[in-house]
């Protein structure tokens, strides 16, 4: 079944075509990555899907209810981590997690047992009584996505989630988003190849709103005649911009 | 529940962050320290630094910090994403603008407790009636957090230091009619002042500490009047950013 499917997704600002005419199927349990360069739409497709910015035109359909109708319903089942860490500096780690579980209208006692879960899972005990704004780059994305995870999204948007962190903390973060494949659809937009590469089952590249290929990262090689996949989304960039 | 978990957290990030102590308590405590030796030292009766007639105003002058902790708040969680990742949620508009709201009213009596604290020891006569002036702080205060929720939903965390942190506070100071007589500056910026909301604020306080309620009562609904118009504001600019976000 299809956790997400897109159909003819339009946004228009007033000067710019950020989506133009999406169209996409993510199956449930899926990682998938939005690739593209700066501008390409990413960041505005995950908006739309996740209720923030509504179409111009054009739909989405998230497990049976759509993002223009049953918005309230679509909310229920996403979770968003934005690109910036998006985390109250003066809570500490449990507290923030503690006000992202009542946003989800967990009870008292479900949203004390789910941070606790939620802290072990993510290795956040040691850090519970800090306050998120003193942790380094790589503990407040790791609660980030910790506080995505607390109101058990079916559907999970990761903007640029390890934007900025050192390799170690880029290793553990994918770490724990590969272990989400299966149990939650992801999507995930980045700019790094390797991390599309280690994590997601498919890859979809976009250019100036537009889609221009969808696959797993071997298809697209294929596709391109490309060893690796930096090369080939250059390959696809460049054909797309020339057309 | 989920008002409730919001309302804490504004209160924890306003609390937790020294510029709330330094600015909302220590300002207005060293304004009256300051102003009371100079009246002490003044020869003569200089009726305007005189303690009865200076604390209603301090403590009015504090609550104006109040639309720089709340702006900045809203316009930082605005700016940063945080409310991006609430947005995302089932949490309803009216528990975003209560949250920001409803937690500003205690903090701003806790301002004037400690207002009023200190002038008692600086021998401000003990009367029943400044608890009265505890009843002023809710319109007053309301009339601030206003500003705080309309400024943060428009203005960038560097904006709002300009404009709530300098601009405002040295408009709501200087329209007050706390440090110097209106009428002595002349009748233009008196009337500019009387048209504000600033002086009635500080003249319902003063007259509730007085028990004068027939004075009160134009001040209080001159005070209100700029409540409803600006918190109506406030809601649907802070409706129109979240809608746009």
């Amino acid at each position: 079944m299809n956790a997400i499917q897109c159909e003819h997704l339009t946004k228009q600002y007033p000067k710019v075509l950020a989506v133009n005419d999406l169209n996409l199927e993510v199956k449930e349990g899926e990682l998938f990555a939005l690739l593209g360069v700066n501008g390409a739409g990413k960041t505005t497709t995950v908006k739309m899907l996740s209720t923030l910015s509504a179409p111009t035109s054009g739909d989405a359909i998230l497990l049976g209810k759509s993002i223009l109708h049953d918005r309230e319903e679509v909310k229920r089942l996403i979770a968003v981590s934005p690109q910036e860490t998006a985390v109250a500096p003066n809570l500490t780690v449990f507290e923030n997690l503690q006000l992202i579980a009542a946003a989800y209208g967990l009870a008292k006692k479900e949203a004390l047992e789910k941070s606790e879960q939620i802290l072990r899972r993510f290795g956040l005990d040691t850090v519970r009584t800090r306050r998120a704004g003193k942790l380094s780059g790589g503990w407040q994305r790791r609660l980030s996505l910790a506080m995505a995870l607390i109101g058990d999204p079916k559907i999970l948007f990761l903007d640029e989630p390890t934007l900025g962190l050192d390799v170690l903390a880029r290793a553990d973060l994918w770490e724990m988003i590969r272990a989400l494949k299966g149990t939650v659809t992801t999507i995930l937009t980045t700019h790094y190849m390797e991390e599309a590469e280690a994590l997601c089952d498919r890859v979809g590249i976009m250019k100036e709103g537009r889609l221009l290929a969808v696959g797993t990262v071997e298809e697209l090689k294929q596709q391109t005649g490309c060893e690796k996949l930096e090369d080939a989304f250059v390959q696809m960039i460049r054909k797309g911009a020339a057309q | 529940m989920k008002t409730h978990r919001f309302a804490v957290r504004t209160a924890k990030e306003i609390l937790r962050d020294p510029l709330t102590l330094g600015f909302g308590i220590g300002f207005p405590t060293v304004l009256l320290l300051l102003l009371s030796a100079i009246q002490a030292n003044i020869p003569g009766k200089v009726e305007l630094f005189e303690i009865a007639h200076l604390t209603p105003g301090v403590a009015c002058f504090g609550l104006s910090f109040l639309t720089l902790f709340s702006a900045l708040l809203i316009s930082k969680d605005r700016t940063g994403a945080f409310l991006q990742r609430l947005y995302a949620t089932p949490m309803p508009a009216h528990s975003f603008i209560l949250g920001y709201t409803l937690p500003m009213i205690p903090i701003a009596l806790a301002q004037t407790v400690v207002c009023y604290l200190l002038a008692l020891i600086l021998r401000l006569p003990f009367s029943a009636n400044i608890l009265l002036v505890l009843l002023a702080v809710l319109p007053n205060a309301w009339l601030y957090v206003s500003l705080g929720l309309l400024f943060g939903s428009i203005l960038t965390d560097k904006q709002v230091g300009g404009i709530c942190g300098a601009l405002l506070t040295n408009l709501s100071a200087w329209l007050s009619g706390t440090w110097f007589d209106l009428n002595l500056v002349g009748s233009v910026f008196g009337a500019i002042a009387n048209a504000l909301p600033f002086v009635h604020a500080v003249e319902l306080a003063r007259a509730l500490q007085n028990a004068d309620f027939g004075t009160a009562l134009p001040h209080f609904l001159w005070v209100m009047g700029y409540n409803v118009v600006i918190t109506f504001a406030a809601v649907f600019l802070f409706l129109r950013q979240m809608k746009k976000n």
